[in-house]
């Protein structure tokens, strides 16, 4: 064992160098499957949560969008208010004692990642169709789109514009807490840290290095996520149409004869 | 009355938010071709009464008869309803997410199921008439009020409507914008739309309108040939509005 620490962490990367990218490899894979599938729960669930209940509407879906609300509500509630580490306990130990499901400690970890995103993405994914103006659903409804056509075409792409920063945020809340699934055994860069930090009583210098992997995990993911909102926004500057738009429209001329005319016939 | 042209047929319209009661037994039918415009002081139940004709807001009691039927019945459905009634913004309501010519397109697609080559010259034909085709690669933030407007008049008219209904279009915009999206208007006016139009630009009213219904307090408190109702008001409350555009 070397004398010095930068000596010793060139020792610990000789040895135990694969370990650590393993790690760090089911860290960002968790984290990234995670936040994706967290992100379609908390859509799915985002948007049954903004569909508007009127009056007129048939009673038997009035009383099922109140249960199914309900249902996602405490789903939310629950998900949000108890920690990842107890819920990964409960889940993974749970499963055997009341249903003999065995999961894999990969599966679980995935599943328990993915739940806890979604919960949170779910008020995230509210609060961004809340933040696009109304005038924009009014202008869609005016055109007669439903209200399934004016989520996919007008308020979602926008509300995924206006949220994308708190998915980076997600991801990279994710790629540090999965190291809580240590818990339960799946070996990330946590559980790869403490594994060479026993075997060769190197506590400091393990967790050294695992910091600075996290840092730069996090940090790329971040400025990759920055990179892709610019694009997201499309370019700055317009080109006029400068050659004749209506040259291939010939013999086009449909106004305003049709349906207000039809009724005459 | 009720003849083979009548596009809408409103009877004892009201509304109500809560115990504010915004509109009062409004009657009033518009025919093919008809250039009706709404004036009256803000807070008389104009713009209510155009969101009512929408079904943007729901009427508390009364009946609005589309061809007839009855579009404020539970069975009405109000999307296809309203592919057949355009609507015009005070505030525009562009997709901020799409450029011009997307904007103009959507509805037809996803509304009327049209192709992406028939929507576009659509899309194309309507733009040009309203001066915007050079723009249709803009978004939205990249545009001034008025070429808004004209790019929410064109979207409208895309969709082939057979009334267009404006909720003070001019309102928002400073005196020169004001002209160019008057100007489409009046166009639309000459080649027959039948349009309903809220606004406080009397002039216009006076010139393009085929019909005029001032309202005041949430009934219509006189309506009738543009004519008469500019030069020989007969209800105290229109002459007093109308003398504070009109001097001069």
């Amino acid at each position: 064992m070397p004398d010095t620490f930068g000596g010793r962490i060139v020792f610990l990367l000789q040895k135990s160098g694969w370990s650590f990218v393993r790690g760090a490899g089911i860290s960002l894979i968790l984290a990234l499957i995670g936040t994706l599938i967290g992100c379609i729960i908390g859509f799915a669930v985002g948007i049954v949560q903004t569909i508007p209940i009127a009056k007129k509407d048939h009673p038997v879906k009035k009383i099922l969008l109140h249960i199914l609300k309900f249902i996602l509500n405490a789903y939310v509630e629950i998900f949000r208010g108890t920690p990842m580490m107890a819920q990964a306990m409960l889940i993974f130990y749970g499963s055997t004692a009341l249903f003999n499901i065995h999961m894999s400690t990969f599966f679980a970890a995935v599943f328990i990642v993915s739940i806890n995103t979604g919960a949170y993405m779910a008020e995230t994914v509210r609060g961004g169709i809340l933040s696009i103006d109304t005038g924009q659903t009014e202008g869609a409804k005016a055109i007669g789109m439903t209200h399934f056509q004016t989520m996919l075409n007008v308020i979602l792409p926008q509300a995924l514009r206006n949220i994308m920063p708190q998915i980076g945020n997600n991801l990279i809340i994710n790629i540090k807490d999965t190291c809580v699934l240590s818990i339960i055994g799946t070996v990330e860069l946590f559980y790869a840290a403490k594994g060479t930090a026993g075997s060769y009583y190197t506590y400091f210098e393990s967790f050294t290095i695992a910091m600075v992997i996290y840092f730069i995990m996090t940090f790329t993911c971040s400025r990759i996520l920055r990179h892709f909102e610019g694009k997201l926004d499309g370019p700055d500057n317009f080109d006029l149409a400068t050659t004749d738009t209506l040259a291939h429209t010939s013999g086009m001329s449909k106004y305003p004869d049709k349906k207000g005319g039809s009724d005459n016939e | 009355m009720s003849n083979q042209d009548t596009i809408l047929d409103i009877h004892h319209l009201s509304k109500a938010f809560g115990t504010n009661v915004v509109l009062k037994d409004i009657d009033f039918s518009v025919h093919q071709g008809d250039v009706t415009c709404i004036i009256g002081a803000s807070g008389s139940g104009k713009s209510t009464l155009l969101r009512c004709l929408n079904l943007l807001e729901t009427p508390t009691s009364g009946e609005v008869l589309y061809h007839g039927e009855d579009i404020t019945g539970s069975k009405v459905n109000a999307a296809s309803y309203r592919s057949h009634v355009g609507m015009v913004f005070q505030s525009f309501n562009l997709f901020n997410n799409m450029n011009v010519l997307k904007n103009c397109m959507v509805g037809q697609t996803k509304v009327l199921k049209k192709s992406e080559e028939d929507a576009r010259k659509s899309a194309l034909f309507f733009l040009e008439k309203v001066g915007m085709a050079p723009y249709i690669n803009a978004k939205p933030r990249q545009l001034s009020g008025g070429q808004k407007q004209r790019v929410a008049i064109a979207r409208a008219l895309a969709m082939e409507p057979e009334v267009l209904l404006f909720d003070e279009p001019t309102s928002a915009l400073d005196p020169q914008m004001v002209g160019e999206v008057l100007e489409v208007m009046r166009t639309l006016a000459h080649e027959g739309l039948t349009m309903i139009i809220v606004t406080h630009e009397m002039a216009f009213a006076r010139d393009v309108s085929s019909h005029v219904v001032f309202m005041a307090d949430g009934v219509i408190a006189e309506e009738g040939q543009p004519s008469q109702i500019f030069e020989t008001p007969q209800n105290p409350q229109t002459k007093d509005f109308l003398s504070r555009f009109m001097r001069g």
